[in-house]
């Protein structure tokens, strides 16, 4: 045994403490590997074992909303611009990469509301849970990464070797959206709204991004599409995979190192929220 | 008696009794959490909210074990989730040395597909237990729950009981704690999980500090050395003898008078007799063994001419406990004429286990069994003795003779 852990609870803020605050903060998170790599265990087998289609499931969005582009286009319904890309090519990537992020922007939120009779009953590191999110997240990119290529050694793409540093676009991916997912956590817990409304705007920001178009050269939506964050992660991790050479990769750098620095600020606020919502959510 | 391990000082917590308006006082608490301000907004009660927690105050050694008892939302639920670092107190302080551990939601983040082997795995990781530690008390915890040919069967088969069992399996092999959080863990089950259980319990309490919530009086008595009633989120009493604690919370029990029947029966008055004494309190205390009697004025009408009586003696949750067919001497129903009557009748000792009881008094037409009135409810009493115990009649026993048939070598 070590020294006799103490314990004390009040009511001040934990921020009037911060050595302690990031003195625990580290300690839970290191302790809550096992932990999260469990519940990542339970969540993904009990999600495939009660399917027929199993590990198809990571693919078949991405895959049919493939299909309804291609179909678009093609039909001439709307109007593509050119894509550097073959264009089946160019939305299958973007519509894979753009599920990654959903996934990873989906976890946090959904992993707390399902693990909500847990929280209010029992003390355990909350970080597991997020980071059981992550690794869930990264579990499905896996499976859809690995198709994805294989698709694209069938259309005949060479990735070249961009394709080294395509972990890194993914991983990106993956961070932004577990920032963006962590930091409506706290809301999203008392406010169903939150929820409901994520889907919507993220299916609006899709569009503003170049997932199933290609960049606008002019106009207010080149503008849009050149500011927005998204845009540099999704074509340099596009241009890695395919073999093209990055052009927004000092953006694409900005918005990483922001978002770090982002998702640290949004753990210890989800840290300070989490009392204060089992109070609310369970009472 | 070991040092002391927990030490809660004027701790409260309030709650908010409208959603729309807690959930909006959710997210300004976490505004001002996130500004470092003070959490509570210094004891002043919001509109719509109400303290779950008053100023409760209390010290806890290692080899105590507190007796939580009270009402459904008297508050010790709540206190245990702040000792337990689940909600932030709005004041005091609480400061706890050791570890912590809970029976509380036993089987909690059981997921229904995975097998039970599985799962022992996944809840002993959210009780903080390495895979490692867990391979090595695996079949000690199979052995426990009792379900060794079911464990690599998904848990959405298993029974209710059996989920329980499991869940409680894992939590009380693994933990060794210094304090111990119980929270009605042992309200489900059958007689020998429960005796199974309690021993277990026991085992971990012994070198623990321990808060034990339950509506079960006869394991608070069992269990605790030390019984705090709270009410309304206040304690009402915190007392070393448990039996002083239990008696205080049997007399937060009401007993409703609920009359039913024809009406063509009434019951004016029932006194307790105790000893052969009139009482004189309203709710008279009666050491265990004491001789009971009843003096009832009951009035029937004249258009019943004749009718038979039955009393009981019922116990807090309105169970009958004892019933008393009034016989004449010959040993049938007696028969009571019409009339304004004045009735004494005597039970002899009362052999009742502590707690509170009262009495029911049932007239009934002899031929129809039409029940003339029922009156239930009455004269509300209190049995007292130095324990509370497993069965609702106490009779001490001597052996009239023993055989000792191996001598000691």
């Amino acid at each position: 045994m070590n020294e006799p852990r103490v314990i004390i609870y009040t009511p001040d803020s934990l921020l009037t403490s911060p050595l302690r605050m990031v003195r625990e903060m580290l300690l839970d998170l290191a302790s809550s590997r096992e932990l999260a790599w469990r519940l990542m265990v339970r969540d993904l087998s009990a999600q495939y074992r009660q399917t027929f289609l199993g590990f198809f499931w990571a693919i078949i969005l991405p895959l049919s909303n493939t299909v309804v582009w291609i179909f678009l286009s093609r039909s001439g319904v709307v109007n593509v611009s050119d894509t550097p890309l073959p264009y089946p090519v160019y939305v299958f990537t973007g519509t894979m990469l753009w599920a990654i992020l959903m996934d990873a922007l989906n976890a946090p939120l959904q992993i707390v509301s399902a693990s909500k009779v847990m929280l209010a009953k029992i003390n355990f590191p909350r970080e597991a849970l997020v980071v059981a999110g992550i690794y869930q997240t990264s579990v499905n990119a896996l499976i859809k990464v690995t198709l994805l290529l294989i698709a694209l050694l069938v259309m005949g793409i060479r990735p070249g070797w961009g394709l080294l540093l395509f972990p890194i676009g993914v991983l990106s991916l993956i961070l932004v959206g577990t920032l963006i997912g962590l930091a409506l956590t706290p809301v999203g817990l008392l406010y169903t709204d939150v929820g409901k409304g994520i889907p919507l705007l993220m299916q609006f920001l899709m569009y503003l991004t170049p997932v199933v178009f290609a960049m606008p050269k002019e106009g207010l939506s080149a503008t849009l599409f050149q500011l927005n964050p998204l845009t540099p992660l999704i074509l340099t991790t596009r241009d890695w995979f395919t073999g093209f050479t990055p052009e927004h990769l000092a953006y694409f750098v900005v918005v990483n190192l922001v978002s770090m620095g982002l998702l640290l600020i949004s753990w210890v606020v989800f840290r300070l929220a989490m009392p204060i919502l089992i109070e609310r959510v369970s009472s | 008696m070991g040092e002391t391990l927990i030490k809660v000082e004027g701790l409260s917590k309030k709650f908010c009794r409208n959603l729309k308006r807690s959930m909006w006082y959710g997210m300004r608490d976490i505004g001002s959490e996130l500004l470092g301000r003070r959490h509570g907004t210094d004891g002043v009660l919001r509109q719509d909210e109400f303290w779950a927690v008053k100023d409760v105050n209390f010290e806890l050694r290692r080899g105590e074990c507190l007796g939580l008892i009270g009402h459904n939302g008297a508050g010790k639920t709540t206190l245990l989730r702040m000792m337990n670092g689940l909600i932030k107190p709005d004041q005091g302080r609480i400061e706890m040395h050791g570890t912590v551990g809970a029976l509380i939601a036993l089987g909690a983040g059981f997921n229904p597909v995975l097998t039970g082997r599985e799962n022992i795995y996944v809840n002993a990781a959210v009780l903080g237990m390495s895979k490692r530690y867990v391979d090595t008390k695996i079949d000690e915890i199979i052995d426990f729950a009792g379900i060794r040919e079911f464990i690599n069967s998904p848990v959405q088969t298993y029974s209710s009981g059996m989920t329980v069992r499991l869940g409680f399996a894992v939590a009380a092999i693994l933990i060794e704690p210094d304090i111990l959080f119980l929270d009605e863990v042992l309200a489900v089950g059958d007689m020998t999980f429960v005796i199974k259980c309690l021993n277990a319990v026991r085992r971990i309490t012994h070198k623990s500090a321990v808060v034990f919530v339950s509506h079960n009086m006869q394991q608070i008595s069992w269990f605790s050395t030390r019984v705090m009633v709270l009410d309304h989120g206040s304690v009402l009493i915190d007392s070393q003898k448990p039996s002083e604690g239990i008696d205080r919370y049997y007399g937060l029990v009401t007993h409703e008078q609920q009359i039913s029947g024809t009406g063509e029966a009434e019951i004016h008055s029932v006194e307790l007799l105790i000893n052969e004494m009139d009482s004189d309190s309203k709710e008279p205390t009666i050491l265990h063994g004491a001789e009971v009697g009843f003096r009832i004025r009951l009035h029937i009408d004249s258009n019943r001419s004749a009718a038979v009586m039955h009393i009981y003696i019922m116990d807090e949750a309105m169970n009958p406990v004892i019933c008393l067919p009034v016989n004449n001497s010959e040993g049938t129903l007696n028969i009571f004429p019409a009339g304004i009557l004045h009735v004494k009748i005597s039970m002899g000792a009362v052999e009742l286990a502590s707690g509170r009881y009262s009495v029911t008094v049932a007239v009934m037409d002899s031929c129809t069994s039409e029940a003339l009135t029922r009156v239930q409810g009455l004269s509300p009493f209190r049995i007292i003795s130095d324990k509370v115990q497993w069965g609702k009649l106490v009779r001490h026993v001597v052996p009239e003779q023993i055989d000792v048939l191996t001598p000691p070598l």
